[in-house]
């Protein structure tokens, strides 16, 4: 049984739909992406799958739950963490306190001091500047503060939208290496870019997502061959 | 000229009175800042407190410490209640609807005031002796509500700062939807924000029933003044409210001694209107 | 149809005061006026209320202009005529002082309703502090003219009032009808729905935020004229303060914030309802019609949020099968 499973994902907003007959999945210990050009409906899907956006359609279920429809804070519980778009950290709370945040579920509560050396372990920057203001964080830090508080909570799976977005390319490069360490570490990733030629070195499937369908998926070193990559790289 | 000696005790004493207003201002800022609604019947959920503490101190003999505690008790069962019954059937309107149902709320409260209890202004007797230095004289009466007023505005910060529940609250207020993917449920984190605002709606009738007397329209008195601060400070700017509410204390604490207490308000007034239009956004404007 | 209909209520209006009413005359004259008045006032606010501008703080214009004009008169013998200009005139300068930053600074929803409370409340206070001319609390009653006036514009004869007051109203309806068909309309709705853009493609978004509430502020001033002459009295609490701002914007937004009548329909349905609760408990219970009118607030806000029209339309609309597809 797969960790995370969609099958005919119908949602949008007001009038507007945005995501068609989406069906996906993701296996545990795997990483996975999700590509597309703008305004496929990426974000949506992560928003679906979060608990933030309910879909007018079709099933989802994690680990054997049915989560569709369900509110974020309970969809989290189950263990689905989402870094938001843009990374939506707390701007006045310190580096310690968004993280202590990320801890809110009490399940986590109860392992807070471990997760807490864990997250420093892995990102020695945060550890640092606890004490600063997120706000005043640089992008890249702000981007491993947003994945650090999303492992607060102990997830099984992690979304990631659009980490990449709004960094410098050196940034980029490190980001996905860190991408990259959180997975050895266990977790299951579900990763939505833009950047395509980058995050599909990092996974092992991926899907392309284009005007809320899924046009194709495949492993990612035969989907790295398809023409829309090579379009992408014209388009960079 | 004015003694120098009345100024002074006036300046003291707007200090005094400027702490019980920063409950005010700073219980309702935390409703907003984290709920996103003006609770407009606030001063008037503090009548209701003062007029507890009346009856148990007063009328039935309770201790006023005992009292002053009761009335934080209801302060904050009456924050949940509104919370329940008026502000979360509402909390997708329009505010315009918002704002007319805690509107509402007032009508209702200072009519059923009157109906309950009439007009008649009641008060709580205690003979306590003044402070005096250099000539100031400083009545405990007034002291030690700004004392505790202090220690309450403390207790709030390290609420704020230090607890789990109030990092959360401040999170909340910052970004609703960032914490919900935390696993926090908003609705459960307004209901204790509105027991914490109602607390010290709560502590603020307890502290000033013993200086005022208490009557249906009280909120016609202290309302307009914790608004026009809150304005003054920023709307949901929780240091901004607090320098305000000692601003304008001073402010009609000093006039009030210089020419009368109505004038004391009329020059604050015009503060206020001066304040709008240099710094609409308050005088240490946060945006959001 | 409509125009029809329309047409017959105005005959009916116009001669309703000659109508035999056993016995019951004085006393319906007494609330139509008061309707037709307070609808006029409620029209006014919703010039700004439906574009998003919800001001809490209207008593303050409210009683600017009617203590404005009762005391030119009963101090300096100025005609209300001119003196309500004068108070128009400073209920304007007031409103644009409060809309300018407000507009500038993007203070919306509830921090402008905030504002226009303190502001409101604070006239209030004003004219309670400068009792030694205004009468303070206890208020101030205008000085008679001896005999009916026209300079004055003070009657023996409800009827003449009832004829003004209906001549006001219909003025008032005109003027909404005016703004409504107007560019300032469009602009406003543009506003409303995204500033910037409105900005940037060149709407002067502050010229007619300030514009349409100096015009919804002068003409709740013309209201609060009107409603001192024919009271012949003025009163810091019915005429400024919190308590009739809620009054004036629960009327409109209960009738419908967005037609032409909604606010008639609203102040009529309340000032029937507070005649009646007044009617019902008379001296007992005092306080309790006045909880009751509260309460009914409350659950019609939770229960009923677009108004009647509003309501009324939704309504309708589903019992007509929808001809479009999603």
């Amino acid at each position: 049984m797969s960790l995370l499973e969609l099958a005919g994902v119908t949602a949008g907003y007001g009038a507007f739909t945005a995501l068609w007959d989406v069906a996906l999945r993701v296996e545990r210990g795997e990483a996975v992406a999700v590509v597309g050009p703008n305004g496929a409906g990426k974000t949506t899907l992560l928003r679906v799958i979060s608990g933030v956006l309910a879909p007018r359609g079709g099933t989802l279920t994690f680990d054997g739950a049915a989560l569709a429809g369900r509110p974020a804070y309970e969809v989290v519980a189950h263990g689905i963490a989402h870094v938001p778009e843009g990374r939506r950290l707390f701007p006045t709370l310190t580096v310690a306190d968004n993280l202590k945040m990320g801890a809110y579920l009490a399940t986590a509560r109860a392992h807070y001091p471990e997760s807490l050396e864990r997250v420093y372990g892995m990102f020695p920057v945060l550890a640092e500047r606890r004490g600063q203001r997120a706000g005043s964080l640089s992008g890249g830090e702000q981007q491993m503060l947003a994945i650090g508080r999303a492992l607060m909570s102990r997830p099984r799976l992690i979304l990631l939208d659009e980490p990449s977005m709004g960094l410098a390319p050196v940034m980029v490069l490190r980001l996905f290496d860190l991408i990259r360490r959180v997975r050895e570490e266990g977790y299951t990733i579900l990763v939505v870019e833009q950047n395509v030629r980058q995050v599909l070195k990092l996974v092992d499937r991926a899907y392309l997502l284009e005007v809320g369908r899924v046009k194709m998926d495949g492993r990612a070193a035969e989907m790295a061959e398809q023409d829309f990559v090579r379009k992408a790289y014209v388009g960079l | 000229m004015i003694d120098p000696i009345f100024l002074a005790e006036a300046a003291v004493n707007g200090i005094l009175l400027g702490g019980i207003l920063a409950l005010l201002a700073l219980g309702l800022n935390l409703i907003f800042g984290v709920i996103d609604i003006v609770w407009i019947a606030y001063v008037d959920l503090v009548m209701l407190c003062m007029y507890l503490v009346y009856f148990l101190v007063q009328v039935y003999g309770w201790p006023v410490w005992l009292g002053g505690l009761a009335a934080i008790v209801f302060g904050a069962a009456l924050g949940v209640a509104v919370h329940l019954l008026i502000i979360s059937p509402i909390l997708g309107s329009a505010p315009i609807n918002q704002l007319l149902a805690t509107g509402g709320l007032l009508f209702f409260l200072q009519s059923f005031a009157t109906f309950l209890w009439t007009t008649d202004h009641r008060s709580v007797r205690l003979s306590l002796p003044s402070l005096e230095f250099g000539g100031i004289f400083l009545p405990l009466t007034r002291v030690i509500p700004f004392g505790i007023s202090i220690l309450a505005l403390i207790g709030l910060y390290l609420f704020l700062t230090r607890t789990f529940v109030g990092t959360a609250i401040r999170a909340v207020s910052q970004d609703r939807e960032a914490m919900a993917l935390m696993g926090a449920n908003p609705r459960r984190i307004y209901v204790v924000t509105s027991a914490v605002g109602g607390l010290m709606a709560g502590l603020a009738g307890a502290l000033l029933i013993f200086q005022y007397s208490v009557h249906p329209f009280f909120g016609g008195q202290f309302g307009p003044l914790t608004f026009m601060i809150c304005v003054l400070g920023g709307l949901g700017n929780m240091v901004g409210a607090f320098v305000a509410s000692f601003i304008m204390s001073e402010i009609i604490s000093i006039a009030g001694v210089v020419w009368s207490t109505e004038m004391g308000y009329v020059i604050a007034f015009v503060v206020f209107i001066v304040m709008i239009f240099a710094r609409p956004g308050g005088i240490l404007a946060r945006r959001g | 149809m409509a125009r029809l209909l329309g047409l017959a209520l105005v005959a009916l209006l116009l001669v309703a005061p000659l109508l035999p009413m056993a016995g019951m005359k004085q006393y319906v004259l007494h609330v139509a006026i008061q309707v037709l008045i307070w609808s006029f006032i409620g029209g006014a606010w919703s010039l700004m209320g439906r574009f998003g501008l919800v001001s809490l703080g209207h008593g303050a214009f409210l009683g600017l202009g009617a203590y404005g004009a009762v005391l030119l008169w009963n101090f300096y013998g100025l005609s209300p005529w001119l003196g309500g200009v004068v108070a128009a005139l400073l209920t304007a300068v007031l409103a644009a002082v409060v809309a300018y930053p407000c507009s500038r600074f993007q203070v919306v929803g509830h921090y402008f309703g905030l504002v226009t409370l303190a502001v409101g409340e604070v006239i209030r206070l004003l004219i309670i502090a400068e009792r030694s001319w205004t009468g303070g609390s206890l208020g101030v009653s205008l000085k008679p003219a001896g005999g009916d006036s026209l300079v004055a514009l003070q009657f023996a004869d409800k009827r003449v009032f009832y004829y003004a007051a209906l001549a006001l109203w219909l003025a008032g309806l005109w003027v909404w009808a005016r703004v409504d068909r107007s560019m300032a309309r469009s602009a406003m709705e543009a506003i409303g729905e995204d500033e910037t853009a409105a900005a940037s493609i060149g709407i002067r978004v502050t010229r007619f935020k300030i514009g349409i509430t100096v015009l919804s502020a002068v003409l709740t001033a013309v209201g609060g004229v009107a409603y001192a002459q024919y009271i012949a009295y003025v009163n810091p609490d019915t005429l400024s303060g919190i308590g009739v701002s809620l009054r004036i914007v629960f009327a409109v937004v209960l009738g419908g914030m967005y037609a032409m009548l909604g606010p008639t329909v609203g102040t009529a349905l309340t000032i029937a309802l507070s005649e009646y609760l007044r009617i019902a408990f008379g001296l007992k219970l005092i306080g309790m019609a006045e909880t009751i009118y509260g309460f009914l607030l409350i659950v019609f806000i939770i229960f009923l949020p677009a108004g009647i029209y509003g309501s009324a339309r939704e309504w309708l609309r589903r019992r007509r099968p929808a001809t479009v597809a999603a």
